[in-house]
Order: structure tokens, then C-alpha cells, then sequence
């Protein structure tokens, strides 16, 4: 009996052990770091601050970010596809400019197709993106496609997010220069205005300021996106000429102001330069005036107009002139303060903020009070094109002083905006009026951030779109300086994540980038991006569809008729079919090559040696290589993409017979 | 008499119903696990076809000299359908037949599931002893295991039964409980036939 007992009480001690332990392993978990822990952050020196952005910013191996941002490349031509919060950059999707890893732009007929490398164009090397637009659902990003401007080439480009890949570029046959790329709230119309006045029609025009105003015009282009094609559709696109101010940023208006599209101008002087003259540079002659104009436009209307058929062909495209723009009242100039960059219509669509860089303010309109202004005609003039001026009084809702060089504003989830201060190296937190916030908290500012160096444009998540996310923002700075190591004398461009989920902005994490100069980025849920794991078999990449020349197996083969031979070939682990081709020399070589794999990531390349060709071939996708056999020789041709254990043995020989 | 019959008639029937369903569920499963492919490669074996990562199973096993998965056992799969369909019909059959024909009848359906794994064995064994010994790797000849865990190359390999499977054991017991009470029920019914015209003089 006293056995019993002692063994039950000793039962009820082990389990009173066993229950504290773990009690306290867990408290252990949660409350304090493990001795090892604390001594690295000692030895390397880190705040508290510091530790907790490291703790919110690491992804560990084989997570998941929250976020994608597409960002701009600038100069690099392309577009660069980062995760947040670890800001590491997962892929960068070709667009303007070759980018041999993808087989973008070296060999396929599919990217010479997109990159217009036909006919008499001249073979644009690079582009200089700026603005990325994300497609968008009721002004929701949806994750489907993205656009992006060429500033160089006065081009647009469309990728389709199921492959990450560039399936059109359209150029602006009326344009030479443009300047972003933003998207109606239901991707009806990409909107693309340019940047630097040109003749209009383009054409030689001497340069001098007679001619300059009278010959010399700005456009908006409005790209009829048709969703079901994946296409621009030029057809049924239209363009609005404008004054020969210099165009700038631009935004759709959305919910109360859908219908609506805004943008800044700067040079309203018209400045031309002549600095070997002894004129003043162009810098100094485009900033005399203290007023820059806002650009009002009715772009529902002018669809109308367009349907009505009151419209020019110039060059193949739908043109509503400057004088029938303005007598039928679908453009309105409003002044702003001089040589803005952004312009930014808030959630509810009833604000548009303004930021003019040499102004201290950032300045806010009403669409209610432009909308009443154009009603009751508080016009304080009209332009020399006969455009009227509504009064900066009537329209304007507020000036929030938040400090020097403002140039571009996103918003959160909580009824502040954000905003970029190039000069003060800052970002500026401050507050939306009513109904956002109630009066004694409307226009204030909240916070400046200090960041390194001279921000550009910021992004917040989902930061232009009916509801924004909050959480992080992005600070796309120029100059970087004492940031990084120094790696010769052209610097990394400095990406800075920031916390903006508390009351206080913190700084996270300093993310370089080595291959251009991103402008705008634009940061999206990662679940509403749903990309393909592998093409379905045989996908053309352009079409994406069937391929008619796709090859399966079995049915490899090589095909002459006259002086066109056809390879119809399949790259597997680890071999083409066939591996052999004998052409004669001055024979056209075309080659369809499809990657019958089906296990993701099994990827192969395609490079054919002297011949500049190289292909990335992802599962499924077929693509389309044309040659002309010229140098008698026998060429290797193999499998660039590390494949498989025997990668370096799939290859095969191109013979081209004298 | 007449619910005696339809008591015989509810196992047989039962059990060509599993033998039937069967054909849409896969019978045995071969899942290999490499660094690589996180998830596992599975080859997901129906009476009728093969199904799941066979593509790339297949494609590996190039490397060892191994046959495609899809080259496995064509006349088996082709007659699959007919023969399982034949297989249930004669068991069903043999329900309204007396004695010994009930058992050639059923034994068929008795006997598939046995079937089956003497001969997805032997299709293993011919698998890992046909090797092309051209191939770029070159294994010695193998049993790939027919359930339980095994090792090729830098692949775990686990192979189990399927529902499939299950549904031919559950068939096949059903009809041998089938068999077997009607083999009982004919004893009885024996005795009993011997015992009534006695019953008949008594009276």
C-alpha cells in the first residue's frame, strides 16, 4: 500500500518536472536570446534598433519574401524584380536591351519580334526605363501584367506576368521622348506623355524659338490595352496634342475622379538653350517662372470624341488637335509651383499632390474644387495656345510645407502620404486632410526620415492604388557615397527599406544595385502574382499558345526545301535531337527548338558558337532561331544553361559545307 | 430459397463492384526522394497507365540505362480493362451456378490481386537486370524493392500499395468468404438432403 503512494507521488513530480521544463524552454524562447546570441551582437556592435531591423528584414533559406517590388532599371534598359522585406533581388526581366541569360534579344525570333528588329527601325541596343505600372482591377493591382517606359526610344512595353517576359514594345510613332507610364483603373489605357517637345508632325523643324512655339508640341498618348490579346492595340489607341511644354509625370484619376487624367509640365518658358551663344543654359531659362502648369484632362470625353470621329491620322495614329482639345473643354492648365516631377492622385481619388522640387511645399488639389472651378469658369486666363488657366485659389485644397526638393508621394493604409525631399535627403511623413483625417490632424507634417543619398522616387506597398498597404516603403536614392565599399568610381544606386508600420518611420536596410539606376518601383502582395512554374508543352513564348513548329519526341527531324534547311529539334537531359546538322554554305538555317522537359527548373540553354546565338529554353517553351550558313566551318552548338550532371556533353556540331 | 439466393448474390456482386472501382485508383506507388526535388519524384501505377513524375522518372532512369516507365508491361495494361470487367462478370455469374463451377468462376477474381504483384515483380526485376550497359552510369543488376524502402544512386526510394491495391484484397476476400460459405452452405445442404427423406418416413 505505501508502495502505491510513493509511486504515485512520484509520478506527480515527474509530470510537475516535465510540465516546468517545458513551461520554461518556452519562456526561454520568447523572452531573453541565448547567451551565443547576445555576444554576437556585442562583438558586432550592433543597437537594439539594428537587431530588430535585421530580425524584420531576414528571410530565412527557403522562405518567402511578403512582397515583390518591380522596379525600373534606367539606364540598364530592363526591369529588376526584388522581394521584400529581405530586398533580395530574385530576377531581372529583359526588356530594352539584350539580356543574353533569358536568349533576350541574342538569337530568338520571338525577342527580335518584340524588340522590333525588323524592317527599317535602326536595332535599339538599350532603353532608359523609368516608370513601371502594374495592371490594375477596379484600381487594385491585379498581378497580371506590367508596362514600363523607354524615356529614349519614346516606347512602351508590356510584360506579361505569367513568365516574367516582355511580349510587345510599341513605339510612339509621333514621339521621340517620353516620361512614365500609368495605368487607367481597369488597365483600359496606359497613358504615356513625352517629356521633351519635337516637331509635330516629326519632321526637321530648325530650331529657333519662333519655330520652337509654333511647330514644336508636346502629346499624351492614351495605349489602348486590350486584356483578352495581352496587347497594346494601336489601332484604338489615341493621342492628345498638347502645348510644347515639357510634360512630365502623370496619374489616372480613380474612384471620384475616374475618367480623369492629371500631369505636371516644366520649361512652361520654353526654353531652348543657346549656351555657346552666351544664352542661359536651359536649366536656368526653363525655371524663370515661379508657375509650372498641371495638366487637366477629360479623358472619357475625349474617348468620345475619338468614337465620335473628330480626330487626325498622323502617322498611323488617332490625334485630337490642341485647339479641338480645347474648344470641346476636355484640357485645363491650374499653375503649380515650377519644375515639379510628381504628381499623385490619393486613394479616394478626391486629392492630387504635387510635388514641385524647387518649392518647399508640396501642393494639394481638390478634384471637387477643379471640377466646381470649371463649372463656373474661375479661369485667371489663358495660355498663348488658348488654353484656360484655372485659378491656383479655386483649386488648390491645401500647401503642406514639409522641406526642400519634394518630388514624388505614395500613401499608406492610415491616411498619411509620403514623400521624397531630393534636396533634404529625407523622406517626409505627413497627413491627408479630411476624410482621412479629421481637421486638427489634416496637413500636418508627421516625421522626417533621413536617408542616403538624394531620394528619387519612393514606393510604399501598394502605395498608388485604391487601398494601400502600408507596411514598408522603399527610398530609391541617386547617390549612395559613403554606403558601400568603394568599387570604383561608378557607385552602387541605394535602395533603403523603411519601416512605416508604428507612428515613426525606421530605417531597415541599405539594398545596393549595380546594374542601372531605378526611378520608380511599385510593390505588390506577393500572393496576387501568380506566375507559370513551366510553360505547357510546346508554348511559343510570344504567343503563349502552341507553337505550330513546336517538336515532340519522336518527331525530330531535319527538313530541306531549296536553300532552307529546318531543324525541328528537343533539348532533354542531357542531349539535343538532332545533334547533327550539314547545311551547304549560303543556305538560310532555321531551327525550332523545344524543351520537352517537364520538371521545373529543368532548363537548358541553346548557344550555337561564332553566331551570337544563345536561347534559354525553360520547360515547354519552343522558340525559333533563323541563320544564315555564311563561313564554312564546323560550329558547336551546346547547351548553355548547367543542366545536368553529363551538361557539358550536351552538345552537337553545326557543319556548313563550302 | 428465393432469400438464400439473393444472400449469395450481395458478395459477389460486392466484390466485381471493388475489383471494377479499382480501375480508377492506383495500385502501388514508387516515390524516390532527392536533395533536389524537394517534394519527392512519385510514379503513381493504375492498372491502365502510369501517372504522376513518370516524365521524369523515366528520363533519369536514361542516365542508369533503365527502360521509360511508360514502356512497362503494354499488354497487361491494354487487356487491363477487359480483363478485370471479365473477372467481375464470371464472379457474379458464378453466384447462380451450383458447386464446382462457382469456383472456377470466382477463382480469378480471388487470385488478381496476387497477380498483380507477381507480375509488377517480375517487370521490376527485368527493369533492374536490363540495364544498357552503355549507359553513362552503370549499376550492377538489381531487385527494386516491391514494398519498403530501397536506394538507387543519390535517390531514397519508398514503394507502397495502393488504395487500388486494397480494393483487389477486399474483392478477393470478399469472394473467397463467398466461396467458402457456399462450399459450408452445400455441406449443410448435403446433410440435409440426406436427413429429410428419413424425416419423410418418419412421418
Amino acid at each position: 500500500m505505501m508502495r502505491w503512494r510513493q509511486a504515485m507521488v512520484l509520478m506527480v513530480l515527474v509530470l510537475a518536472a516535465v510540465l516546468a521544463g517545458s513551461l520554461t524552454g518556452r519562456a526561454q524562447r520568447a523572452g531573453t536570446v541565448p547567451g551565443d546570441v547576445q555576444s554576437l551582437i556585442e562583438a558586432r556592435g550592433l543597437t537594439p534598433d539594428q537587431v530588430r531591423a535585421a530580425l524584420q528584414t531576414y528571410v530565412p533559406p527557403g522562405k518567402y519574401d511578403e512582397y515583390l517590388m518591380f522596379s525600373s532599371a534606367g539606364q540598364g534598359g530592363q526591369v529588376l524584380v526584388f522581394g521584400i522585406p529581405s530586398m533580395r533581388l530574385l530576377r531581372v526581366i529583359g526588356v530594352f536591351a539584350p539580356e543574353p541569360w533569358q536568349g533576350y534579344g541574342v538569337g530568338s525570333e520571338e525577342s527580335a519580334t518584340v524588340l522590333n528588329w525588323r524592317g527599317t527601325d535602326p536595332r535599339l541596343a538599350w532603353g532608359d526605363t523609368h516608370h513601371p505600372a502594374l495592371s490594375e482591377t477596379r484600381g487594385e493591382y491585379d498581378g497580371k501584367w506590367l508596362f514600363i517606359n523607354d524615356k529614349a526610344g519614346s516606347r512602351i512595353a508590356v510584360i506579361d506576368l505569367r513568365d516574367f517576359a516582355t511580349k510587345q514594345i510599341v513605339r510612339n510613332p509621333n514621339a521621340v521622348s517620353n516620361h512614365g507610364a500609368v495605368v487607367s483603373p481597369n488597365t483600359d489605357y496606359v497613358l504615356e506623355v513625352t517629356q521633351y517637345a519635337a516637331p509635330f508632325p516629326f519632321r526637321y523643324v530648325p530650331l529657333t524659338q519662333e519655330n520652337y512655339n509654333r511647330h514644336y508640341r508636346g502629346l499624351a498618348t492614351f495605349w489602348k490595352f486590350d486584356r483578352a490579346k495581352g496587347r497594346i492595340d494601336v489601332s484604338k489607341s489615341f493621342q492628345i496634342e498638347l502645348p510644347p511644354y515639357w510634360q512630365d509625370l502623370a496619374d489616372f484619376g480613380k474612384l471620384e475622379s475616374d475618367g480623369w487624367a492629371f500631369w505636371n509640365s516644366f520649361n512652361t518658358e520654353r526654353a531652348i538653350g543657346g549656351t555657346l551663344e552666351k544664352k542661359p543654359p536651359i536649366e536656368i531659362g526653363a525655371s524663370a517662372r515661379d508657375m509650372d502648369y498641371l495638366h487637366i484632362v477629360n479623358w472619357k470625353r475625349a474617348e468620345q470624341l475619338i468614337n465620335e470621329g473628330k480626330f487626325e491620322v498622323v502617322n498611323g495614329m488617332k490625334v485630337i488637335r490642341l485647339r479641338d482639345a480645347v474648344a470641346a473643354g476636355i484640357l485645363y492648365l491650374a499653375p503649380e509651383p515650377k519644375s515639379p516631377h510628381g504628381l499623385d492622385v490619393a486613394p479616394r481619388g478626391d486629392y492630387i499632390v504635387v510635388g514641385g522640387k524647387l518649392d518647399p511645399n508640396v501642393t494639394v488639389y481638390s478634384f471637387r474644387k477643379i471640377q466646381e472651378a470649371i463649372r463656373t469658369k474661375a479661369f485667371s486666363g489663358r495660355d498663348d495656345y488658348g488654353i484656360p488657366i484655372l485659378k491656383f485659389d479655386a483649386v488648390v485644397a491645401a500647401q503642406v510645407k514639409i522641406g526642400l526638393g519634394p518630388l514624388h508621394t505614395m500613401f499608406d493604409d492610415k491616411g498619411n502620404a509620403y514623400t521624397s525631399l531630393f534636396l533634404d535627403s529625407a523622406v517626409a511623413k505627413w497627413t491627408l486632410g479630411p476624410p482621412y483625417n479629421p481637421p486638427d490632424r489634416a496637413w500636418k507634417l508627421v516625421q522626417k526620415l533621413p536617408v542616403q543619398y538624394n531620394v528619387g522616387h519612393l514606393s510604399t506597398v501598394e502605395g498608388d492604388t485604391v487601398k494601400p498597404g502600408g507596411k514598408y516603403l522603399v527610398a530609391l536614392n541617386k547617390w549612395s557615397v559613403d554606403q558601400y565599399k568603394n568599387v570604383g568610381p561608378l557607385l552602387p544606386q541605394n535602395l533603403q527599406l523603411v519601416d512605416i508600420s508604428g507612428e515613426e518611420m525606421k530605417l531597415l536596410y541599405n539594398a545596393p544595385v549595380g546594374i542601372g539606376e531605378p526611378h520608380l518601383a511599385q510593390i505588390i502582395r506577393m500572393d496576387r502574382v501568380k506566375a507559370w512554374e513551366t510553360y505547357p508543352a510546346g508554348t511559343n513564348p510570344l504567343t503563349m499558345r502552341p507553337d505550330p513548329n513546336a517538336v515532340k519526341a519522336g518527331q525530330q527531324r531535319i527538313v530541306r526545301q531549296g536553300r532552307t534547311v529546318r531543324v525541328y529539334m528537343t533539348a532533354m537531359r542531357s542531349h539535343f535531337v538532332p545533334d547533327r546538322v550539314r547545311v551547304k554554305r549560303g543556305d538560310t538555317v532555321i531551327f525550332h527548338i523545344t524543351n520537352i522537359e517537364r520538371t521545373k527548373d529543368a532548363i537548358h540553354g541553346f548557344a550555337i558558337d561564332r553566331h551570337n546565338v544563345n536561347l534559354s529554353l525553360e520547360p515547354g517553351k519552343s522558340e525559333t532561331v533563323v541563320l544564315k550558313a555564311e563561313r564554312p566551318g564546323v560550329y558547336p552548338f551546346y547547351c548553355t544553361e548547367f543542366c545536368s550532371a553529363l551538361h557539358l556533353e550536351m552538345m552537337g556540331y553545326l557543319e556548313v559545307e563550302p | 430459397m428465393r432469400g438464400s439466393r439473393a444472400q449469395t448474390l450481395w458478395a459477389p456482386a460486392a466484390a466485381a463492384g471493388l475489383l471494377v472501382a479499382s480501375l480508377f485508383v492506383p495500385y502501388w506507388q514508387l516515390v524516390l526522394y532527392a536533395p533536389q526535388y524537394p517534394g519527392g519524384l512519385r510514379a503513381v501505377v493504375y492498372l491502365t497507365h502510369v501517372s504522376g513524375d513518370a516524365q521524369e522518372i523515366s528520363n533519369l532512369n536514361h542516365y542508369i540505362g533503365m527502360k521509360a516507365l511508360e514502356e512497362a508491361a503494354p499488354l497487361e495494361r491494354s487487356l487491363a480493362v477487359p480483363t478485370v470487367l471479365l473477372f467481375a462478370g464470371v464472379a457474379v455469374l458464378s453466384a447462380a451456378l451450383p458447386g464446382g463451377w462457382r469456383w472456377v468462376l470466382g477463382l480469378p477474381l480471388v487470385l488478381f490481386p496476387l497477380g498483380f504483384v507477381a507480375d509488377l515483380a517480375a517487370w521490376l526485376w527485368y527493369y533492374g537486370h536490363s540495364m544498357d550497359p552503355a549507359a553513362p552510369i552503370r549499376l550492377e543488376p538489381f531487385m527494386p524493392v516491391v514494398v519498403g524502402r530501397g536506394v538507387v544512386a543519390q535517390f531514397k526510394t519508398v514503394a507502397t500499395f495502393q488504395g487500388g491495391f486494397y480494393l483487389a484484397v477486399a474483392a478477393s476476400l470478399l469472394m473467397l468468404y463467398h466461396l467458402g460459405r457456399g462450399r459450408a452452405e452445400a455441406a449443410r445442404g448435403r446433410r440435409e438432403d440426406r436427413a429429410r427423406p428419413v424425416e419423410v418416413a418418419a412421418r
